[in-house]
């Protein structure tokens, strides 16, 4: 074959296109090989990007095969050899300018449209094309009814881009194409409004959508016309969950308009409700522009009411230069006067891993102390603690996008769809290509839909459950005998301390029949490969550490570990929470998860850093709440983060903060626990910043920024920077790459990844062996980083959770997100799409409680725990069972953490977020 | 320290949200009274994709309507995104979409055929005049082609046939009547006593080989009768040349305006068409069977699922597992590839090909796809052999057709004829002319195969040849005759009509062609040359034989009926 592009595949089929010769690679179709070959033949309904199938359907793309009866859509023909193509023939042309001309005849004008410079009209005008000879059908009228996207359904041409952006990447099926002929029209749901639909606004039929009938309603004005095109772009990292998904910010006079997915390896242009329309939260008017001290007329107390849109009540504005000295001044008083064990610090894991790294080695050189954590301990503290002990690393062992390689898929303790929605769209995409998911949740969720098997079982009930499944393995001999014998070790003290976990004993606990509990290890145990997804549902507990180590005894078990399609994949939350964990951002390790109570660690960082260093194990998140509480620690600095909302037991946790006797915050609005701070130093939102961070999948990326900080707000690093001189450190950064240089002198997983590599490639996954490898993507085929070199298998018992449901409290209680709303909500409560689709806090029951309680749904009802009360409204949720309600922890007005029970899981500190007892009560004033 | 306040004095000072909330997931709930409902009118139906739109008709059936609470029930329960079981039940013209708020029709729908032999028998008058009398129990609604173009004009009340049908007979119905039985249909012990199931009993028992018959049907002239005219013997060879499992679809959408014979054989001889189909099983070796009945023949699929209960009580489908599925009224379904989507119970749009459904149809298996007629003829053929059959035809044209002749002549009905008859002869058969009536044209293949004047009525009738000459085809063999009291550009409007409501909708030339050259047809002084241009690109540029043949009637009457399109302008 004659390759005179060198590029083509054994497999390429040479053929001739508009006389010239030329290959086409294995599967290409003749769309793809004339476009590599620079004819650019017009394309509508074929999007040119990862997930979307042709379809044939516009007909724009029509070439001429020589000896066949009628013409061919280019976009979904694959050549064969020999085969003449003529894409620039009269008939060809004729046939695609005929076929612009009857879509452009139903169009709105193009000077008054939605998208002058969509595909469509970008095709017409190269066909030459502006008005069509042919009577326009009536057109439809606009659909308002979204928050945050423009339906004008009268530029549609039924191309159906839209339906395969939701139905085939991202699978939420809310979109189909409805009616026969030229009644043909697309519809959500029953043709119902897309706001009244079940449409989750990922806004993937937006980007798809090549005529501007899908819009961002942020770029049109009131009578439908594009009013603002973007004056530059800017690409970057998603500031949102831990997915980390690549986009690029529209930005037009200073200020985000647009932001569109781009191709990361993440997220293959995929983005989210909050990816893609929660971004104007930095332009807010409750940013915080100006460094704040607090008034010497207005003291702390946990219970004062406040504004955050009016701060003046409680702090007067100051220059940087008088905050800056004001804060280090009083933080090294206490230092000095109390000790270093007086201190505390909170960094984020929303910042990047530049900040991250700051933050620790200001706290560890600056407060000389290791109590400094972050959020990580509210989320996957437990699982870092199974993963290190059991597998030494706290990573997962493979990406989630390896999904797509695997055989069966265990999803528990996690709702992706709304937690991490891109990650579940790949999830979502591997089940509807045949793999067998299995979703283990007491609460129903999206994925259900697509699963092989769902498990509603007894909440708290995760060891028993995950035993009985071990147990079946074992006795049935579904294990992988040869790699459990040469890869693991404690088989047989698993085996034996789950002998009596039989399916039979475990169903009353669980909830869940024997049959089907060794169905699905049978499927599980069976796939020849295999994955497990796990979130909050499984770290939140006491018993979290153990449901962890259930999940990698399984992995280990089968041998689903280190190979394509398999692996454990803690889905983690925050944007940077695995970068600021491997940052050292947490009290017991320095970066790179090297243990501060080793001598000889710590000597080299002390050398490294020119510092002597706390030799003890620091404070976790909750302890240090707890100490100030008792007054134990006098001073914090928490940057980034809002432990008044997120932490359990909200109304000791606020009190604890108001104890202290110094508080100093950095941020950019002012939070639930700005309220308690001394001094308020106003900070930059992520677009607001260059730096890197870290995904779920241990994948270092590139964030850029996209506009400058309001008012006087100024960059974190810079920020901590000017406390760390103040408190006598000599610091001289001048940009993150400085900072990022310093860390991969101490971080061996950064080797490979040089700041300009992830300035060139966006993205490089660790661990990595040079700057010109591919990072892994899949780790731990060949050993474990543990002494003996092998996984570990802990057995775990079965044990209750810590507060049980009584008489007084009957029913349990469970936390967590909704889609919309990130974390504590400081953000998407202040962006006007997010807070518009989910405004109001709800209770989220079954229709049997609503019944029981008699109250329809809106009803305002009181959930009462141990720790305090709440009053919302009740909403209906058939995916709750009876006996289990859920309160999302991001409403100030009424904060689920009120509620939630502090109790510890003893390894990885994490609270019992996930499992309070309660009861519901209806206030008098309800109907 | 401070923290015994009550909940309210925590609260922060910001704006309520009270009152603002959704209270409820986003979207539908799922009533729990409509699930309820629709599960035991589905019974022990298993909620397989499949049969999505056996479930639709299910709920239609019994409520005579859809409503958006059972939709909702019948998504959830079969686990399907809502907007799938929308567009597929809005995609069929049987079933009747209600959202919340909207009013239900009427129990009793009575269906007025407007196709073109009922249009000239009057349909459309009969229909004008009954809407306008219409009462609230019953509705009067246009249809295509009910496949009864030999009694027009044609009326179904219900699916319940009625015709031809007289303003009297239809503007005292008051509801749907039950479905009858065709009275001369050959049932299973009779077709047995007449050498009936011998051929299949003789193939399974090995007294006949496999190499043998397909021997046979190779040297038979036997194509397929749908009207695309492959060779039948050739089509089983590839398909049984794929990896298995094979399965099979029985095209019995029939649906070409003016075709109506294999509505005459299945409700006089349905045997002959089920022993075809359990010869090709076993054949090819095919596993599983789909007959796709369409749903204007109620009775017929009434007769079928008796008939097979008999042919499986007597143990020959034992190497078949054969389904019977109810079309929902989409003409496009008659064309294979949609069909298939159709058996899979999604909306029926034409696939691209290649692949072709030999080698990727029904989930994604190789499929024969074989018209009621074509399997009609197997049983005949095997045992009188190949010369039997192609010695029924005349020189260059071997075999018998099935000629559905309508329209102005006196008698019209199916003529079994040679092959490459004549419109001359087929009038003469029928007995000539309508009285009063002159012949001025006619369409030799249904609505698609294009308009011939009369100097033109001695082109041999059949694939290929003058005929395709002429820019026409022979199709189903539906021969529509028309006369000087017709308008050529009436008719033509009429057939575009039929296919702007009968376009699938899936792609641009047909979708928006067929609707802006019925808008352009109607107007006082058509563009001429623009809709020329339009045909060509319909015809080069469209996914299937719908679009690319939908111009065929409009370009005839352009090139050999000027003087209609002149007299539509005075």
């Amino acid at each position: 074959m004659n390759k005179h592009n060198g590029d083509s595949g054994a497999n390429g089929v040479t053929f001739t296109l508009d006389g010239r010769e030329i290959e086409a690679r294995d599967g290409e179709t003749i769309w793809q090989a004339a476009a590599r070959h620079g004819t650019d033949i017009p394309h509508l309904c074929y999007r040119d990007s990862d997930g979307y199938r042709a379809d044939g359907n516009c007909r724009a793309c029509m070439v001429e095969i020589e000896g066949e009866r009628v013409l061919a859509a280019s976009c979904i023909r694959t050549p064969t050899d020999g085969m003449v193509v003529n894409s620039d023939n009269h008939r060809a042309k004729n046939a695609r300018k005929m076929v612009m001309e009857l879509l452009v005849a139903d169009q709105p004008p193009r000077a008054t449209s939605h998208d002058p410079d969509s595909e469509l009209w970008r095709y017409a005008e190269s066909q030459q094309l502006d008005v069509a000879r042919f009577p326009a059908k009536p057109a439809v009228a606009p659909d308002d009814s979204h928050p945050a996207i423009a339906v004008n359904m009268d530029a549609c041409i039924q191309c159906n881009l839209c339906v395969r952006a939701c139905r085939e990447v991202q699978v939420n099926d809310v979109i189909g194409l409805a009616g026969r002929g030229a009644d043909a029209r697309i519809v959500f749901d029953f043709d119902d409004d897309m706001g009244a639909s079940t449409c989750v606004g990922c806004g993937e039929c937006v980007q798809a959508c090549p005529t501007g009938a899908l819009m961002p309603k942020t770029l049109l004005d009131s009578d439908q016309a594009l009013a603002i095109t973007p004056d530059r772009q800017v690409d970057s990292v998603c500031p949102y969950c831990g997915v980390g998904c690549q986009l690029t910010f529209s930005v037009k006079d200073e200020t985000i308009v647009a932001v569109s997915g781009r191709q990361g390896p993440a997220n293959q242009s995929r983005l989210c409700v909050k990816g893609r329309y929660g971004f104007d939260y930095i332009h807010n008017p409750e940013r915080l522009t100006t460094p704040l001290i607090r008034r010497d007329d207005v003291p702390k107390s946990a219970s004062m009411p406040f504004d955050p849109a009016n701060p003046l009540t409680h702090f007067r504005e100051a220059s940087w230069e008088e905050a800056l000295d004001l804060a280090a001044g009083r933080l090294a008083d206490v230092r000095d006067t109390h000790g270093a064990a007086a201190m505390a610090g909170f960094g984020s894991a929303k910042g990047t891993n530049e900040e991250a790294y700051l933050v620790q080695k200001l706290v560890r050189t600056g407060f000389r102390t290791n109590n400094v954590d972050h959020c990580t301990r509210l989320c996957h503290a437990s699982s870092v603690a199974a993963l290190l002990e059991n597998i030494g690393s706290g990573a997962v062992t493979a990406s989630f996008a390896e999904c797509r390689n695997a055989e069966a898929i265990i999803v528990i303790g996690a709702n992706p769809t709304v937690n991490h929605p891109v990650a579940a769209t790949f999830i979502k995409n591997a089940a509807k290509s045949g793999t067998r998911l299995y979703v283990l949740d007491p609460r129903g969720q999206h994925l259900d839909r697509y699963a092989t098997a769902s498990l509603r079982f007894t909440p708290g009930s995760d060891v028993a459950m995950l035993n009985a499944m071990i147990n079946v393995i074992i006795t049935e001999g579904l294990y992988d005998s040869a790699y459990v014998e040469t890869q693991t070790e404690g088989f047989e003290d698993l085996k034996a301390r789950t002998a009596h976990t039989t399916p039979e004993a475990m169903a009353p606990i669980c909830g869940i029949e024997p049959e089907v509990l060794r169905e699905v290890a049978r499927g599980y145990a069976t796939a020849g490969s295999a994955m497990i997804f796990w979130g909050m549902g499984i770290s939140q507990h006491t018993h979290g550490t153990d449901n962890s180590r259930c999940l990698i005894s399984l992995a280990l078990l089968t041998g689903n570990v280190g190979r394509a399609g398999t692996g454990l994949h803690p889905l983690r939350g925050q944007n940077n929470v695995q970068g600021a964990s491997d940052a050292g951002l947490i009290p017991m390790f320095f970066p790179d998860y090297k243990p501060v109570t080793d001598a000889e660690t710590r000597a080299r960082y002390a050398d490294f850093w020119g510092a002597e260093l706390d030799p003890e194990r620091g404070l976790t998140v909750v302890e240090i709440t707890e100490a100030a509480y008792d007054g134990d620690i006098k001073a914090m600095y928490i940057m980034g983060e809002n432990p008044a909302m997120s932490d359990p037991d909200q109304a000791h946790a606020r009190a604890a903060l108001a104890n202290l006797d110094i508080l100093v915050v950095q941020d950019i609005f002012m939070t639930e626990t700005a309220a308690f701070a001394d001094v308020i130093l106003p900070a930059s939102a992520f677009p607001e910043k260059d730096g890197t961070v870290t995904n779920t999948d241990r994948r270092v990326q590139m964030g850029r920024q996209a506009v400058n900080p309001p008012g006087d707000a100024r960059q974190d690093w810079w920020i901590i920077q000017e406390l760390a001189r103040r408190m006598g450190l000599d610091w001289a950064y001048t940009h993150p790459r400085d900072i990022f240089g310093e860390m991969r002198m101490v971080m061996p997983s950064l080797t490979g990844i040089t700041w300009q590599r992830l300035l060139d490639e966006g993205a490089v996954t660790y661990p990595c062996a040079d700057e010109t490898s591919p990072g892994r993507e899949v780790i731990f085929g060949d050993g474990f980083p543990t002494e003996s070199g092998r996984g570990r298998m802990t057995p775990a018992d079965v044990l209750p959770p810590d507060e049980t449901p009584d008489a007084d409290f009957p029913i349990v209680l469970t936390t967590g997100r909704l889609l919309e709303h990130w974390h504590t909500g400081s953000m998407t409560r202040r962006s006007g799409v997010l807070d518009a689709i989910e405004p109001e806090p709800e209770v989220h029951m079954a229709p049997e409680t609503l019944q029981s309680l008699q109250v329809e749904a809106g009803a305002l009802v009181r959930v009462v725990t141990r720790r305090g009360e709440i009053e919302l409204a009740a909403r209906i949720d058939p995916k709750l069972p009876s006996g289990l309600i859920f309160v999302p922890f991001c409403f100030y007005e009424a904060p689920a953490n009120y509620l939630t029970n502090p109790a510890l899981d003893p390894y990885g500190k994490i609270p019992e977020l996930k499992f309070a007892a309660a009861r519901i009560e209806v206030p008098a004033a309800a109907e | 320290m401070d923290e015994a306040g009550a909940p309210a004095d925590r609260r922060q000072g910001q704006k309520s949200s009270r009152g603002k909330g959704n209270y409820k997931p986003k979207g539908r709930l799922v009533d729990p009274a409509a699930m309820a409902e629709i599960r035991q009118i589905l019974g022990t139906t298993p909620p397989r994709r499949d049969l999505l739109i056996e479930s639709l008709h299910g709920i239609q059936d019994h409520f005579h309507h859809l409503s958006a609470r059972h939709l909702a029930a019948l998504a959830d329960w079969m686990r399907l995104p809502m907007a799938e079981v929308w567009e597929v039940a809005s995609f069929y013209d049987h079933f009747d979409l209600v959202r919340e708020g909207e009013t239900p029709p009427p129990a009793c729908t009575v269906r007025i055929c407007t196709s073109l032999s009922c249009m000239m028998a009057g349909g459309e008058a009969l229909l004008e005049t009954l809407q306008a009398q219409a009462g609230e129990h019953v509705r009067f609604v246009a249809a295509p082609c009910i496949g009864a173009c030999d009694k027009a004009p044609a009326a179904a009340i219900g699916h319940q046939l009625v015709a031809p049908a007289t303003h009297d007979a239809l503007a005292t119905v008051t509801e749907t009547r039950p479905v009858e039985t065709p009275p001369e249909a050959r049932l299973f012990d009779d077709y047995c006593e007449t050498g009936g199931y011998r051929v299949l009993r003789e193939l399974l028992d090995g007294a006949r080989t496999r190499d043998e018959a397909l021997d046979i049907l190779d040297g038979a002239a036997l194509r397929g009768l749908g009207g695309a005219g492959f060779p039948t013997g050739r089509k089983w060879r590839i398909v049984g040349g794929q990896p298995g499992p094979r399965l099979m679809a029985v095209n019995g959408d029939e649906g070409e305006p003016g075709t109506f014979k294999d509505r005459l054989y299945l409700s006089t001889d349905p045997h002959r068409m089920v022993e075809g189909i359990l010869i090709a099983a076993h054949v090819v070796g095919v596993e599983r069977c789909f007959i796709y009945m369409r749903d204007e023949y109620p009775e017929i699929i009434a007769l079928l699922h008796r008939e097979l209960d008999k042919v499986r009580a007597a143990g020959l489908s034992d190497h078949v597992e054969i389904e019977l599925r109810r079309g929902a009224g989409a003409y496009i379904c008659g064309e294979e590839s949609a069909m298939i989507e159709s058996i899979e119970g999604k909306r029926g749009l034409p696939r691209h090909r290649p692949p072709y459904v030999a080698e990727v149809g029904i989930f994604g298996r190789p499929t024969l796809v074989n018209n009621v007629e074509t399997l009609h003829w197997i049983r005949d053929i095997l045992e009188n052999g190949a010369d039997w059959f192609n010695d029924q035809g005349r020189d260059g044209h071997p075999g018998p057709r099935s000629y559905s002749v309508s329209g102005r002549v006196a008698r019209p009905g199916v003529v079994i004829a040679p092959a490459g008859s004549t419109v001359e002869e087929l009038i003469e058969r029928c007995g000539g002319m309508v009285e009063g009536h002159v012949f001025k044209g006619y369409l030799p293949g249904g609505a698609s195969g294009g308009i011939l004047p009369a100097d033109k009525a001695d082109i041999p009738l059949d694939f290929g040849g003058r005929l395709a000459e002429e820019g026409c085809f022979v199709g189903s063999h539906a021969v529509v005759v028309l006369s000087d009291q017709d308008n050529m550009w009436d008719a033509a409007l009429n057939l575009m009509k039929f296919f702007a409501h009968e376009s699938c909708g899936q792609c641009t030339p047909c979708r928006n062609g067929t609707e802006k050259a019925v808008a352009m047809m109607g107007a006082d002084t058509p563009d001429t040359d623009l809709l020329g241009e339009l045909a060509v690109a319909m015809a080069d540029a469209s996914i299937c034989g719908l679009g690319q043949a939908a111009s065929n009637p409009l370009v005839s009457v352009m090139r050999h009926f000027p003087e209609d399109i002149e007299a539509k302008r005075s």
